[in-house]
């Protein structure tokens, strides 16, 4: 598959082997100064801009004052917190002077925080507040290396001595005093940059083994986001929200790749919980979002949906039913016929409209999902309601993406072609292979996984999939995910379960079949969809493990299984399933920080479960324990009852 | 009478002599006497029916006792009415939720602050400079101090009465701090939360007392044996309305009136579930 032939889009710069991020923020700095916003964060419950000017100010004096401290070129700083301008300004200013860039999960465990601050051999650890703090002063006798923890939040920091610590107002304040000693320094330290240098240490969540750490040049993040844009093109008048965790590619693609070509306008949330709410305040033109996010906003609208009065309900129905109509046009190519175009545009009135501002998509021009599998029920959801929502296919290893839908053409089962300047083949067994200028440098400190993954100059993804007849690029499954079904076919476990989640009241789903008589499922319900339902119905129950045992609850996920078994073949259908006794967690290793489930894990740690599903049993009785974060362990026995599928 | 005059040099925030309080025939309170220091967190306990909301009832002035004085800052305020008291920095919150259910969290804080706000129907409807300096410098006292401080960002516009019960302690918290007091009576702020919601409070009721911005002297009534005896300074225990001990949580733990008086409510309780 050959890259496309979008080449240039309005306002776009030349991408040299000299530029690199930091030079752009300068350039950007100058250009805009005090006339435009370049970050916006929201405190206090009003949104409290920064100029071009101001952002540059506190990126150079920290960057400075990390100078005072110590950082020198091609040092670590590895960073923790919520997505804050504090975050990114620590990020720019590790780049701007050689450092490298380390992102941390907000919500990773000490061990994990221990590996990753000790394997990058990290000399700086930006911690947010006292939660951050506390990780890295229970890991720095463990990592040697480290030299400083900066903080930003103040807050129940005040029994804080350690000579560690050090707040970030501070260290800009030694910045300031550098700056007034040698006021070129600045300035020359981001000049000797160079494109190629190393600018990202980006660790990957790994399904099956411990993170590796993906190194990243200042060429590869820009050529990234030039290429997305040549198909997309962004604008500087746009607004983008960051809420996802920066330790995702994805966040990264969009506040710095892109956001720095064009100069768009950055907008964090005040507080995680409210990012919802701050998205819909700011209504963003770019989105880009792993599937669960679409899945979560689905699921609120179908609850919301039950819970409306009749009239509502029927509103939206009739409007469903118009958008779905659209958007099977849409997919299919066919010009839509002007009576449908008028009524298209009274359900906009009556119902999408209205739906769209809710969910913060008023007026999102082009809105992503990747990272992981999407249904297409999600998929036509979206498009019904007139979101143009495009499926994006790519890793950390390629600086984001490589592979993209085009507007007018548009298939949910596919990924979409590549961007410019990308290649992307299979090879003959099967495994999809790209090439492209932004293909990452290697692994750091693991020379033979990097010889496994780049040959050539070309990344082997580990993913398998086909190029259709259109040219689309269509991902089947991670290679070694697939499933040999009785017949000899193969299935994707992935695909089933992103069917599955189509159902509000089903969180997660994990499909089990490699090399088994039949197929079958567990499920994690939804504990706020299921409770509420449960509620409404009269049902009583005292906890998710109850709940999730209940008969009648049986009977609730029944049925989209059963309605999902219908459009797949005979050896592929859910014949058996557990709901589990509680939701698959990232902190107990079961999903990866970016919520994909590591299979040969659970695997091992549910065999009972899978083993009662391949024999005659109907309960299976678990007797497990429990780490909580603070390290209590609770022992947890119950009873999980097996259902059977009739088909 | 006990006596309390190890640090007599220094002035009491709050002085209660003599207490006599009784409802009829019943005696809730019979002279109890007790000093609150400046600074510290002073608990009360005592088995169910002690006299602990009498006394908190007292202090912010919905009751008034039949004997006794009460002062404050040096002043005495037995014969003050409780938005008086409230005036001078005396705040509460209790035991029941008592929120405005059908408003929303920012106006319940927003009623906290009321009391300061000086601005007249004039000069509101003509929203002049003072009266906009004044609204600013509330909404910044509110969302800065506050707001942020108890964490409840994302539930700021929610109608109260539909939030969960932790949430809705939590805001009674916030609408006490509005008054930005000098002291804060707690009621039992503890009482129905889980185990995360018992330490979220506890966490929040040390920031109060101990963030330079703060420094709020609390006297705290809870029944949570283990959060009194970490926060508190030094605790009273009170049991059928006379107190019979007082001194540092370590002292009031091993007192054997303490332990008698629990212990009889501990039958009692087991008595009355049969």
């Amino acid at each position: 598959m050959s890259p496309a032939d979008e080449k240039y889009y309005p306002g776009e710069i030349e991408i040299t082997h000299d530029l690199t991020i930091p030079k752009l923020l300068l350039k950007n700095a100058e250009k805009f100064g005090e006339r435009k916003v370049a970050i916006r964060e929201k405190e206090f419950g009003v949104w409290i801009p920064f100029t071009w000017r101001e952002h540059l100010e506190n990126v150079k004096f920290l960057s400075l004052g990390l100078v005072s401290l110590g950082l020198k070129k091609g040092d670590k700083v590895v960073m923790i917190g919520d997505n804050r301008p504090e975050g990114l300004w620590a990020e720019m200013a590790a780049m701007c002077v050689g450092g490298i860039g380390v992102w941390l999960f907000q919500d990773c465990l000490m061990d994990e925080v221990q590996y990753i601050v000790d394997h990058s051999d990290s000399t700086f650890y930006f911690a947010e507040g006292q939660e951050e703090v506390d990780k890295a002063l229970a890991i720095k006798h463990k990592c040697p290396k480290l030299t400083r923890v900066i903080w930003d939040d103040p807050k129940g920091m005040r029994n804080y001595d350690d000579p560690i610590l050090i707040g970030l107002k501070e260290v800009q304040e030694l910045g300031r005093e550098l700056d007034r000693e040698k006021p070129d320094l600045f300035e020359d330290l981001v000049n000797q940059g160079k494109g190629d240098d190393i600018c990202l240490l980006f660790y990957t969540s790994g399904t099956t083994a411990l993170p590796k750490g993906a190194l990243l040049t200042h060429y590869n993040m820009l050529t990234m986001g030039q290429n997305l844009m040549r198909v997309d093109p962004s604008y500087e008048s746009d607004d983008f929200v960051s809420y996802l965790p920066f330790a995702w590619i994805g966040e990264q693609m969009m506040s710095i790749s892109c956001g720095l070509q064009v100069g768009f306008t950055i907008n964090f949330p005040e507080e995680p919980e409210t990012s919802q709410e701050n998205v819909r305040e700011i209504g963003p033109h770019v989105m880009f979002a792993p599937p669960r996010l679409y899945e979560q906003m689905t699921r609120t609208v179908q609850v919301k949906y039950l819970d409306a009065a009749w009239l509502k309900r029927k509103a939206y129905e009739l409007a469903m039913k118009i958008g779905y109509h659209i958007a099977d046009f849409k997919f299919e190519k066919k010009p839509i016929p002007w009576y449908w175009s008028l009524l298209k545009y009274l359900a906009y009135l009556w119902c999408h409209k209205k739906l769209r501002d809710h969910l913060g998509l008023s007026r999102v021009r082009n809105a992503y999902t990747g990272g992981a599998a999407m249904g297409p029920d999600h998929f036509r959801f979206f498009h019904a309601i007139g979101v143009n929502l495009k499926q994006i296919y790519g890793q950390t290893e390629i600086a984001g993406i490589s592979v993209v839908h085009r507007n007018d053409d548009i298939k949910f089962d596919t990924v979409g072609k590549p961007i410019p300047d990308t290649e992307v083949r299979i090879t003959e067994e099967g495994e999809i292979i790209s090439k492209s200028p932004s293909v990452f440098q290697g692994y750091y400190k693991m020379d033979e996984e990097t010889a496994k993954t780049l040959r050539d100059g070309w990344l082997h993804s580990g993913d398998t999939g086909f190029i259709d007849g259109d040219g689309h690029l269509v991902v089947f499954d991670r290679t070694k995910d697939i499933m040999i079904l009785s017949d000899d076919s193969k299935s994707s476990p992935q695909f089933l379960e992103a069917r599955l989640k189509f159902s509000p009241f089903l969180k997660d789903a994990w499909v089990i079949g490699d090399h088994k008589p039949y197929v079958t499922a567990v499920i994690c319900i939804d504990y706020n969809t299921v409770g509420k339902w449960a509620e409404d119905h009269g049902i009583v129950y005292t906890s998710y493990p109850e709940l999730s045992q209940l008969p009648e609850v049986y009977e609730l996920v029944q049925k989209p299984v059963a309605e999902v078994n219908k459009t797949l073949p005979g050896p592929a259908k859910i014949r058996k399933f557990v709901n589990l006794y509680k939701e698959l967690d990232a902190d107990d290793d079961e999903l990866t920080r970016t919520r994909k489930i590591r299979r040969t894990f659970v695997e091992e740690r549910y065999k009972d479960i899978v083993n009662a599903l391949y024999s005659d049993t109907d309960t299976i009785h678990m007797d497990t324990n429990i780490t909580y974060e603070d390290g209590r362990v609770v022992k947890i026995r119950t009873d999980l009852r097996v259902a059977e599928v009739p088909v | 009478m006990p006596q309390i005059d190890e640090q007599s040099n220094e002035t009491p925030l709050l002085k209660v002599e003599n207490i006599h309080m009784s409802f009829g025939g019943v005696a809730a309170l019979m002279g109890v006497s007790f000093e609150v220091k400046g600074g510290e967190i002073f608990s009360l306990i005592g088995p169910n029916g002690a006299g602990k909301t009498v006394m908190m009832n007292c202090i912010n002035g919905l009751y008034r006792p039949q004997k006794g004085n009460i002062s404050f800052d040096g002043k005495l305020i037995s014969g003050l009415s409780p938005h008086q008291r409230a005036e001078m920095g005396i705040s509460r919150t209790f035991q029941k939720i008592e929120l405005f259910s059908g408003m929303t969290v920012l106006d319940n804080i927003r009623l906290g602050r009321h009391i300061h706000l000086k601005s007249g129907i004039l000069s509101g409807s003509l929203y002049l400079g003072k009266t906009a300096r004044e609204e600013i410098e509330s909404r910044k006292f509110i969302e800065e101090e506050i707001i942020d401080l108890l964490e409840i960002e994302h539930i700021r516009n929610h109608v109260t009465g539909m939030l969960p019960y932790g949430m809705q302690k939590r805001v009674e918290l916030a609408r006490a701090l509005a008054l930005n007091p000098k002291i804060l009576l707690l009621d039992e702020p503890l009482a129905g939360l889980n185990l995360e919601e018992v330490e979220d409070m506890a966490r929040f009721i040390l920031d109060i007392n101990e963030e330079e911005r703060w420094r709020v002297t609390c006297v705290l009534v809870e029944h949570d044996m283990g959060v009194v005896m970490d926060l508190s300074d030094r605790v009273m225990a009170l049991s059928f309305g006379e107190k019979i001990a007082e001194g540092i949580p370590h002292e009031i733990q091993n007192h054997p009136d303490v332990i008698k008086a629990y212990l009889g409510e501990v039958e009692e309780l087991y008595v009355t579930r049969r």
